[in-house]
């Protein structure tokens, strides 16, 4: 019987053993990477490339969060296919390394009339993977195929409407495709007319829905075209190999074909999909892989390792404050009790320790590091932090609205999503809204993001934690999500003055550079300062790990993520 | 038999119906759209990709659309994971390293836990017997993301003795994830033998047959492992269901192109045609392994008989 106690006790121990074996594992790991140390240390700054001489093999090594939903560059709607998009094909500009737009496809910059409202493209000469030219009949294909309604695209009317002349009606189905605002002038010549004056409008060239489309190519596949890597046509830094339409892995191949071809080093990119970040980090620590993004607690984890690079994204998270619930006003209706929230709990405390992965804690609404001027500011510059976290000013706030719709304890419900993080970010909120505010309860409703859509468009919840990013590169496309009547509005904010500004930036100060920025900070400043229509809590940063030989992998704020076109690998061997 | 099997048949048609149907209704009543950047769509623009996809139509409508469709062999196109796939070419081509690794694992984790389970039977109350006891009880209490987390960090990262993940090194992927999958059938398996074969053990007509002279082994793997084997298979034919259809855990940690996966991703975005697909593929496999579970009763112990008393 003693021996038996014995036994079940070693039993035990094994299994504690074993357990306390794979929390410690994330301590040690370092030992994985020792043959790269010494590397490091030669790089001026490790993570961020060593710049030095390029290695005679130029292999790349990457994870991808997720699979290629879609290639069909009309199809695509996701961050996957718009980021392979933007690396193994081309529109009329393309973004560089700087993030700026400058022409790709287009042979300069284009013709624009005096309003604004036609541009006029010279096409340089470049060619499709199979050898056949690209030419401007491919770019008009590729926009009728994106706005036909029989194409079913989302991102087509999304991007076009209200931008190219007649997208709406086409998209709609009240007008031929035919009637859309593009015309091949020539081969080499492209003609495209707006709705309206779009001073971003180059930047929007660098989207993955405006890319053109080998018309004769794509017909003759049919329904196969783009369901697998063979059955594409590439004309950008890169061709996608490998790829056989629902699988976990491809490849992309420098392409001999590509007009800027001298300026790819990279001769393969080989791309696996690895959902778990566990996973990703062990792939990487075992040199199987050269950058991987950190999620989580793996962002805590690795904050002070020497190969963390860390990118600030242009997505911004906010509060949305809803007046009208069910026909009903709500609390929020009030000024002061939206400003008293707006400025009644710690931003830095958040993104410091709940967030802990890079990202800046935000008192604005249009994210820093996104839009320059000619002169290169940043929008951010013109009114800085607004509404910043005070709780001496929370609590005037507060007491002067309760006493304005007179009352002395109000309950409110934070709807939220469901992951972890979301919750503990809104566990958080409750805390610190409920400990600044007195009489205030916050009561937390945490559900799947369909749901959250759902309840949103019903208008139905009183304070809705919810997130933006850019989908050009212009402070207009945050903006004008606020103004009356807009689908994403939903919270039943009205502001004629902010409208107005709006309206203005869109309209005659279109052409005005100068104007247009004033009033668009102007409009920001009345919506987050004057208003507190909504509360910024933070703008998201990202944290990877990348090995030191990897060079200039260049991030950009919309449309694809990544660019490798200018990337090297030195001193790996 | 032949009556009896013709009968199961069209039991199984029916259930399938039953399934589909609820399944179909079920997953209507899903919040959230398919549309994977509804939120940023206009609800004009939202209507134009729902009709692409057929999803203007009334209910009714479509679900004899998919019924009739399903009747011709047709799963329909995916909505939004592959967009415009082939439903029937997203299984096929996420199959394979389900069943891949779920039949090693099975097989594996069936073979050494019957293995432990009548060694602890056959020595109860030893130091053998307390080990696999133990063996068990770590099968079944530890998650697989743990185990399978573990035996990537040691096995593949540590000691270098498997790849760490990825689906690209043949067998060698494979044997880390099958280990990982073998752990719950070891730990059922060694359990269920060891209380059948103890309880068959004790048993008269055991006594019996050792009255006659029958060696230990004779004993041990004719009478005694026979007669245990059959609430075993009980539990074992639906395991192996969930098993070669995939585990989410394992082929995400493992980064295995599989279907479990792939079902589990379906309902979360909404891809109607998907988790149509997948639970339609995966109630035929769990209808026809009870099907055969029945069937081997029969051969295993003749006292069972399939066809009420006339065969």
């Amino acid at each position: 019987m003693k021996n038996s106690k014995i036994l079940w006790l070693l039993g035990l121990v094994l299994v504690l053993s074993a357990f306390l074996a794979a929390c410690g594992g994330g301590d040690d790991t370092d030992t994985g990477t020792e043959n790269t140390e010494t590397e490091e240390t030669e790089g001026a700054e490790g993570a961020e490339g060593n710049g030095g001489e390029p290695d005679s093999v130029q292999e790349l090594n990457l994870i991808e969060g997720a699979e290629i939903p879609s290639m069909d560059s009309s199809i695509a709607e996701d961050a996957v296919a718009f980021n392979i998009l933007n690396n193994v094909n081309e529109g009329l500009f393309r973004l560089n390394e700087e993030n700026i737009a400058e022409p790709a496809l287009a042979d300069g910059e284009p013709e624009i009339s005096e309003d604004g409202l036609t541009y006029t493209f010279k096409l340089r000469d470049a060619n499709w993977s199979d050898g056949t030219p690209v030419t401007a009949n491919d770019f008009v294909f590729a926009w009728q195929r994106a706005i036909d309604p029989d194409t079913g695209s989302p991102y087509g009317p999304y991007m076009m409407a209200g931008t190219v002349k007649n997208a709406k009606e086409v998209s709609e189905g009240d007008m031929e495709v035919s009637e859309l605002g593009i015309k091949a002038e020539d081969d080499k010549t492209l003609v495209v007319e707006l709705e309206r004056p779009t001073p971003y409008f180059m930047s929007l060239m660098a989207f993955g829905t405006f890319y053109p489309l080998n018309e004769e190519f794509v017909t003759e596949q049919g329904d196969k075209y783009a369901s697998n890597s063979e059955t594409i046509l590439y004309n950008g830094p890169f061709t996608l190999t490998n790829w056989d339409g629902t699988g976990l892995t491809w490849t992309m191949e420098k392409n001999p074909e590509y007009w800027d071809a001298e300026t790819v080093q990279l001769e393969k990119i080989n791309v696996d999909v690895v959902k778990e970040t566990s996973t990703a980090v062990n792939l990487y620590q075992s040199g199987e892989k050269d950058r991987v993004g950190l999620s989580g607690e793996f962002a805590m984890q690795y904050a002070e390792d020497p190969e963390v690079v860390k990118e600030l994204e242009p997505t911004l998270f906010y509060l949305k404050f809803n007046q009208e619930r069910n026909g009903e006003e709500t609390p929020l209706a009030n000024e002061n009790i939206r400003k008293a929230i707006a400025t009644g709990f710690n931003k830095q405390d958040l993104v410091d320790v709940v967030l802990a992965n890079g990202s800046l804690p935000a008192n604005y609404l249009v994210p820093t590091e996104f839009t320059f001027n000619e002169a290169g500011e940043d929008f951010r510059d013109i009114n800085g932090d607004m509404l910043p976290f005070n709780a001496e000013e929370a609590k005037t706030y507060w007491e002067k609205g309760l006493e304005e719709i007179g009352e002395t304890e109000v309950t409110l419900e934070l709807l939220g999503g469901d992951s972890e993080l979301a919750g503990k970010m809104d566990a958080y909120l409750k805390e610190q809204l409920e400990t600044n505010l007195e009489g205030l309860t916050v009561n937390l409703k945490a559900v799947p993001f369909g749901v959250r859509l759902e309840l949103d468009e019903a208008q139905d919840y009183d304070m809705q934690n919810s997130g933006w990013g850019p989908d050009f590169q212009d402070p207009m496309t945050f903006i004008d999500l606020f103004v009356t009547g807009a689908s994403h509005n939903l919270m039943s904010y009205s502001n004629e003055e902010f409208d107005n500004l709006v309206e203005q930036a869109k309209g005659e100060l279109a052409q005005d550079a100068e104007g247009r920025w004033e009033a668009m900070a102007q409009a920001e400043k009345i919506l987050i300062e004057e208003d507190a229509a909504i509360a910024p809590i933070y703008q998201r940063g990202l944290m990877s790990l990348q090995k030191p030989y990897v060079n200039n992998i260049i991030s950009h704020p919309f449309g694809g993520d990544y660019s490798y076109k200018w990337a090297y690998i030195s001193g790996k061997e | 038999m032949a009556r009896y099997i013709g009968k199961r048949l069209i039991y199984m048609f029916i259930t399938l119906a039953l399934i589909a149907t609820f399944t179909f209704f079920l997953m209507k009543i899903l919040p959230g759209s398919p549309i994977a950047s509804a939120d940023k769509l206009s609800p004009e623009q939202r209507a134009v990709v729902e009709a692409r996809y057929g999803l203007d139509q009334p209910l009714p409508v479509q679900y004899f659309d998919y019924m009739f469709g399903l009747l011709k062999g047709d799963l329909g196109i995916s909505i939004n994971q592959f967009k415009g796939a082939n439903v029937t070419d997203v299984i096929l081509s996420r199959m394979g390293p389900s069943a891949q690794i779920g039949f090693q694992g099975m097989l594996l984790g069936t073979v050494l836990g019957i293995l432990f389970g009548m060694v602890a039977a056959l020595r109860q109350n030893t130091w053998v017997d307390y080990g696999s006891t133990i063996v068990a009880i770590i099968g079944i209490s530890i998650p697989s993301f743990v185990f399978a987390s573990m035996l990537q960090y040691w096995f593949g990262l540590k000691w270098d003795l498997f790849p760490v993940a990825l689906w690209k090194d043949g067998f060698m992927s494979s044997v880390l994830p099958s280990i990982a999958l073998a752990m719950f059938p070891l730990a059922t398996a060694a359990r269920f033998i060891r209380t059948e074969m103890i309880e068959v053990l004790g048993s008269d007509y055991i006594t019996l047959a050792k009255a006659k002279g029958a060696s230990g082994s004779e004993i041990a793997f004719k009478h005694a492992f026979r007669n245990a084997l059959i609430p075993l298979i009980t539990v074992l034919g639906p395991m192996a269901v969930s098993i070669l259809t995939g585990s989410l855990v394992v082929e995400q940690i493992f980064a295995i192109p599989g279907i479990g996966e792939q079902f589990v991703k379906s309902i979360m975005v909404n891809d109607f045609s998907i988790i149509m697909g997948t639970t339609i593929f995966f109630s035929v496999f769990l209808i026809v392994v009870i099907l055969i579970v029945d069937i081997l009763y029969g051969v295993i112990d003749p006292r069972i008989r399939l066809s009420g008393g006339k065969n």
